[in-house]
């Protein structure tokens, strides 16, 4: 009987395939040596790479909603800064409302205003993204000349819109206690706030590699990237999936855009465009819907963007351009591109 | 005789035929008819919005391609003339080579650009657009040694095209005729000149292609056609015309800034006057422009009037605010792209059928 049944042969990829396939991963660690090399000094190396991971980080949680709805459901959204500016503004309405947590020298009621503002961005960018879908979003599902002008037209309105509710003046508020200051190590000087945002970008990245690799969601999700009728025909509700999936990908544009703002201590109502421009590069090199692509692009734009602002300040965007053309030289899909069984 | 001057493509509606003589009339009388410098200022920017409009619809309309970097071709345009103006005196040598040197620039930026992304997916092609387009917009206000960064060029034009030369003594219908009405009509016919180009250019056997290439990419290459050349062309053409406009602006304003030309906002602007006037169409250009310029300048004044009316009620007040205008062009936007992808012109057009 053993012998008859026929089991699965799964192919081993040779060695030299596997290496071609994790080389994406090697351009994170040489762009940091090759950035030790050309700054020289260890100590502020140490210093703009923590910098760099933590921009990074921050760019893969507003961009990592993006790619995963564009590998979906096939939309590009230019509103999603909208959603980024908006979690940012909710963000800090609570935390000035919290004002006497933030300041407060205890370290637990800092962790707690910031998350309530963290939490509330979320729930308020989730709802909007489940508006934006359903209004904006769905009458262009399959056309995207037509989904480009009306997600635009959605990031005019809603910009204007937070005008209309915070006013016209940009926001400050400094950073709670527990996130100010840096530690020294050596003689190096790393901000606390950017371990913290380093830290929560991995476990977020961490977080959504499981739930894609490892959870029946994820596992429709990855379906539906691939195909989508097949996904419908099995007898799934492809739609509600990809509700489910943009209102997250909102949600982390808001948990982004309260990070972001944190981070800069600066908000104004278009913010969000301006910082699309970095995750569409991010996007962009990771290649369209690919989580894995996105995160590698994120730490490389951020690192890039750190190291040549203290090397050749006036070239800092320029640079993040020009390593978006090597990429796409190398590889013109990005460096993981999805592929799609159509 | 007017028919091929207008390339074959006529109006084909009543009440379009009008409202596009009414434009082109006002705007080749402006001077004499509404007499003022605010409206003279108004009149040129519809000229010359007109002309990029018109070329922005050249790409969207006509080949389906979406690029948000049609404000950088238009700025290379601009700076291009303005620094030939800063640099070498201000005589119609360098107007001339400077708006040569832009418009070359700006094509190949444009070939660069198209060759690189266009072979991928229109929405790659956005997104690429939008990037370089925000890093030249940085690049520029930070090489400030050579184009005065955020405050911009201020620079003097040949003295025949200022408010200082005089050309004839006396007062002609009541209107002063100087150096600045020689600007205005030199605006004028420019554009005028370069519409009908664009004219021509839609209603050659490349344009139909390029409508070919827009509607069925797959069937255009499979007819033999080479999609990518096209798409490129399209794109080289459109970016030319949008650098020309722009030394068409530089010389107008005798001031090119960062605000002006490379902002995002006035991106928007083209694409809600493409959008609102008519995709697919240039005399959608003409309309879309002439309104959208004129509802910016006279449409804020009587929001501040409804703004005032309903100040007792705190919400609507705020929302009518002169302000927020942008937020109600906006809503009628996505109203369009839905309702009307055809603009204002389609609407026409199709009423009288």
């Amino acid at each position: 009987m053993s012998e008859t049944a026929i089991k699965p042969r799964i192919e081993k990829v040779p060695l030299r395939e596997q290496f071609f396939q994790k080389l994406p991963v090697l351009l994170v660690p040489m762009l940091a040596l090759l950035g030790l090399m050309a700054i020289g000094n260890p100590a502020s190396w140490l210093t703009l790479t923590v910098a760099g991971l933590a921009m990074g980080m921050m760019i893969f949680i507003m961009a990592s909603g993006l790619t995963v709805v564009f590998g979906l459901m096939d939309v590009i959204n230019f509103g999603h800064g909208a959603f980024v500016a908006v979690g940012a503004f909710v963000g800090f309405t609570v935390l000035a409302w919290l004002a006497g947590w933030t300041a407060s020298p205890s370290v637990m009621l800092n962790l707690a205003a910031v998350l309530i503002a963290i939490l509330a961005a979320m729930v308020v960018t989730g709802l909007l993204g489940y508006a934006f879908e359903r209004v904006i979003v769905m009458p262009v599902y399959g056309e995207h000349l037509k989904q480009i002008l009306v997600t635009m037209g959605g990031l005019i309105v809603a910009q204007q819109m937070i005008y209309v509710v915070w006013g016209p003046d940009e926001l400050h508020l400094s950073r709670p206690e527990a996130f100010q200051g840096s530690i020294v190590l050596g003689e190096a000087a790393i901000e606390k706030y950017r371990l913290v945002a380093v830290a929560i970008g991995l476990a977020l990245f961490l977080a959504m590699r499981h739930i894609l690799k490892n959870t029946k969601v994820g596992l429709l999700v990855r379906a539906g990237v691939e195909n989508g009728e097949m996904v419908e025909a099995l007898g799934y509700r492809i739609r509600r999936l990809f509700l489910i999936v943009f209102m997250t990908g909102s949600a982390l544009a808001g948990l982004g855009g309260v990070m972001w703002g944190l981070y800069q201590e600066t908000i104004t109502a278009h913010m969000g465009s301006e910082i699309m421009v970095l995750v569409f590069i991010v996007v962009i090199i990771g290649g369209l819907g690919s989580v894995e692509g996105c995160f590698i692009g994120a730490l490389l734009v951020g690192l890039l963007a750190n190291y040549t602002a203290f090397l050749a300040p006036k070239v800092a965007l320029i640079s993040t351009i020009a390593l978006m053309v090597a990429i796409l030289m190398w590889r013109p899909q990005g460096i993981y591109p999805v592929v799609k069984a159509k | 005789m007017l028919t091929r001057l207008l390339s074959g493509d006529t109006p084909r509606s009543g009440l379009l035929t009008v409202l596009l003589l009414i434009v082109l009339i006002s705007l080749a009388f402006a001077p004499f008819l509404f007499p003022g410098t605010k409206s003279l200022e108004t009149a040129a920017r519809i000229c010359i919005f007109i002309v990029l409009v018109a070329s922005y619809d050249l790409l969207l309309g006509y080949s389906g391609i979406v690029s948000f970097a049609h404000t950088m071709f238009f700025g290379i345009g601009a700076y291009g003339t303005a620094l030939a103006l800063n640099t070498s005196g201000p005589n119609y040598g360098s107007l001339i080579w400077g708006t040569l040197a832009g418009a070359l620039v700006a094509a190949l930026f444009a070939l660069a650009i198209g060759l690189f992304s266009l072979r991928v997916k229109a929405i790659f092609f956005a997104m690429v657009t939008l990037a370089v387009a925000s890093a030249f917009a940085v690049f520029v206000s930070q090489m400030s040694w050579l184009t005065g960064g955020e405050d911009g060029l201020n620079y003097k034009i040949p003295r025949e095209l200022t408010p200082a030369f005089k050309l004839v003594n006396e007062k002609v219908l009541g209107v002063r005729i100087n150096g600045k009405l020689v600007a205005y009509y030199l605006v004028f016919f420019a554009s005028a000149v370069l519409f009908l180009v664009m004219l021509r250019v839609v209603n050659s056997p490349f344009g139909r292609t390029l409508k070919a290439v827009r509607d069925n990419a797959f069937r255009a290459e499979a007819i033999g056609y080479r999609v990518v050349w096209y798409r490129t062309t399209a794109t080289v053409l459109s970016a030319v015309m949008a650098a020309l406009a722009g030394s068409l602006l530089a010389i107008w304003l005798r001031y090119t800034g960062p605000a002006t030309t490379l902002s995002m906002e006035i991106m928007i602007d083209i694409l809600l006057m493409v959008v609102i006037g008519g995709m697919g169409t240039l005399y959608g250009a003409v309309l879309g422009a002439t309104l959208f310029i004129l509802a910016q300048t006279y449409l804020q004044n009587l929001m501040g009037v409804a703004a005032e009316a309903t100040s007792a009620v705190p919400l609507v007040s705020t929302l009518v605010a002169p302000e927020r205008w942008l937020l109600w062009l906006g809503v009628l936007f996505i109203l369009s792209v839905y309702f009307f992808p055809s603009g204002i012109v389609g609407r026409l057009r199709a009423g009288r059928a």
